[in-house]
């Protein structure tokens, strides 16, 4: 069988799918929030590559290597702050981040 | 034009990023090996000093005919200087009030103003965006240092959870920019916004094109906080530090808005048929939600967080009209409801009881009999920011009604004008208990710095802007005439 783009393009959105779900359904710990927002972030460069490789064209290419610069940044501030809550609550779990509502 | 020579010619036309990239990194170096928190002062007053300069770089370098830059990258044209100028100096009047803050507070570290002036600068290369990638940049170099801007109070749990919240939420809302911005990408075969622009007009894409572009516009929505994307606001706002949500309701608001309209109106202005009913939900959505919501917030940034998500409805308003006037009028509306938005938070910055803020509407009670100017102050930028004639958000809500009526949206001018009425009842609440209810227990001096500055924005809302209002409306309409 001949793997075509749609292929890569449907492995990508289950995987955009999976990490959207893992961030919406997980009521247990912001670290796999972080892990899923990664998946996210991953699926999408599946599919820049994919597109760029069937459209012969390399800025998709370099697309991907940008989301994955930044995607490393944005880890790196999110548990940076993720530090700072963990010392003043004493835990990271989901479903105490409710101090403000309304 | 090989690289490098492109690299000297595109120099001279991207001085304001320069001011800021040199002042940012500067500043980083010598606090870095100074320990500079010690001169937070001169360094604040540097980083106010980059924004001015940056801003009226912006104005003062404004190309007659578009200048692409980076080889195409990013352009510098009429809708980038409006739009950087507004941005800049909102951001100075934001740092100005953070800087006299966290001053009086003790908490002088001496990236705030870096910070601010990286965000600043993210929003630069969002409103000069000229393909994807620039635009994703854009936006993740102002929200990451929003995000650790929201969470700067360290050892404070409200602050430090904002920052949690901001993130994660932001960081879905990314993605969703990413993957839409990869099938605009595949179904056009292009990442430059001239290339999309003509596939699009020759039909290319079809479904997969209109779902990149619809995921595209929600992550932008996010951004701008417009309804129903706009569930991080109410939090976000209330935990980070007041002069951080000063600087969250002004700058960024106006990068996002400028943003969507040139991602509407230059890569998918042929898809406008597809677009309108999105922008119109969205704005529709957001007035009602906006006026709604806040009717049973008790405290002010709270509060302000709706009505920021009203406002943003409003000047997505202008963006659904797809005539010229539509994102004109977006524009002047933003710089019309920008001052009185900064005022107001610098009246609710200085006011403060035994040293610790006082941000609910109850301690607002009797302020007339105690403070008859922060009183006055209040009114008029309530007023403006309700749309109560003759301030200039009146004139900013009826430039976005007349275009919406003009594009045939009538069903949403009307359902505005019901919006800005609720909305007025809750503005008018904040009112009446300023000059009708007995005195809440003293508040402390208002600094001068919140009190000269919240004057100033005053004195635009009326009658500065609104004196100047023909020579704004002639600058908006010939830097969008481009899109025509």
């Amino acid at each position: 069988m001949d793997i075509t783009l749609t292929h890569y393009l449907v492995v990508a959105a289950l995987l955009f799918t999976i990490g959207v779900f893992g961030i919406f359904v997980n009521r247990k710990n912001v670290i796999i929030i972080l892990m899923s927002i990664e998946l996210v972030l991953l699926s999408v460069n599946i599919n820049l590559v994919a597109f760029s490789a069937f459209l012969q064209n390399i800025e998709g290419q370099i697309f991907a290597m940008m989301v994955l610069t930044v995607a490393a940044a944005e880890a790196a501030v999110g548990l940076a702050i993720l530090v700072t809550y963990f010392r003043n609550r004493g835990g990271i779990a989901v479903e105490d981040i409710n101090q403000m509502r309304g | 034009m090989s690289p490098l020579q492109d690299l000297i010619a595109s120099g001279p036309h991207l001085l304001p990023e320069a001011v800021l990239v040199v002042f940012a990194l500067g500043a980083l170096f010598f606090g870095a090996l100074l320990g500079a928190d010690r001169w937070f002062g001169l360094t604040s007053t540097a980083g106010v000093a980059a924004l001015v300069a940056a801003g009226a770089l912006a104005i003062a370098r404004q190309p007659v005919a578009p200048v692409d830059v980076f080889l195409g990258a990013m352009v510098i044209d009429g809708v980038s200087a409006f739009a950087k100028a507004l941005i800049a100096f909102a951001a100075a009047a934001t740092l100005f009030l953070g800087a006299v803050h966290f001053n009086a507070t003790r908490e002088r570290r001496f990236e705030f103003p870096i910070l601010v002036c990286l965000a600043v600068l993210g929003m630069f290369v969002m409103v000069s965006a000229q393909d994807l990638i620039t635009l994703y940049i854009g936006v993740e170099l102002q929200s990451l240092s929003a995000y650790v801007l929201a969470a700067w109070r360290r050892d404070d749990a409200f602050s430090s959870e904002a920052g949690l919240k901001y993130f994660v939420l932001s960081a879905i809302s990314s993605g969703l920019l990413l993957f839409g911005a990869s099938f605009v990408y595949g179904f056009t075969g292009s990442i430059d916004f001239d290339v999309i622009a003509a596939a699009v007009s020759e039909g290319a894409g079809g479904v997969g094109l209109v779902f990149g572009l619809v995921l595209m516009l929600c992550a932008l929505a996010f951004k701008m906080s417009a309804a129903p994307f706009h569930m991080w606001t109410p939090d976000v706002y209330e935990g980070a530090p007041t002069p951080v949500t000063a600087f969250f309701a002004a700058a960024p608001k106006v990068a996002a808005v400028t943003l969507m309209a040139r991602v509407l109106y230059e890569p998918f202005a042929g898809l406008e048929a597809q677009w309108q009913q999105v922008i119109a939900a969205l704005a529709a959505i957001s007035m009602v939600w906006g006026a709604f919501g806040a009717l049973l917030q008790t405290n002010l940034k709270r509060l302000m967080a709706y009505s920021s998500i009203a406002n943003m409805g409003f000047a997505l308003m202008g963006l659904a009209a797809g005539l010229e006037q539509g994102p004109a009028s977006a524009l002047i509306y933003l710089a019309l409801y920008v001052p009185a938005n900064i005022g107001i938070f610098a009246l609710i910055l200085a006011m403060r009881r035994d040293g610790a803020p006082a941000e609910t509407v109850a301690d607002l009670a009797g302020l007339a009999q105690k403070r008859p100017w922060m009183a006055a102050l209040f009114t008029m930028l309530l007023f403006s920011i309700a749309g109560v004639p003759p301030f200039a958000g009146f004139i900013g809500k009826l430039l976005v009604f007349q275009a919406s009526v003009d594009a045939g949206l009538v069903w949403l001018a009307v359902l505005g004008g019901v919006a800005a009425v609720v909305a007025a009842a809750y503005y008018l609440r904040l009112l009446a208990s300023i000059w009708f209810q007995p005195p809440a227990a003293a508040l402390q001096p208002a600094g001068n710095a919140n009190l000269i500055t919240a004057t100033f924005a005053a004195a635009l809302t009326f009658p500065i802007l609104v004196v100047a209002l023909g020579s704004i409306e002639r600058w908006a309409e010939a830097a969008v005439r481009m899109w025509f």
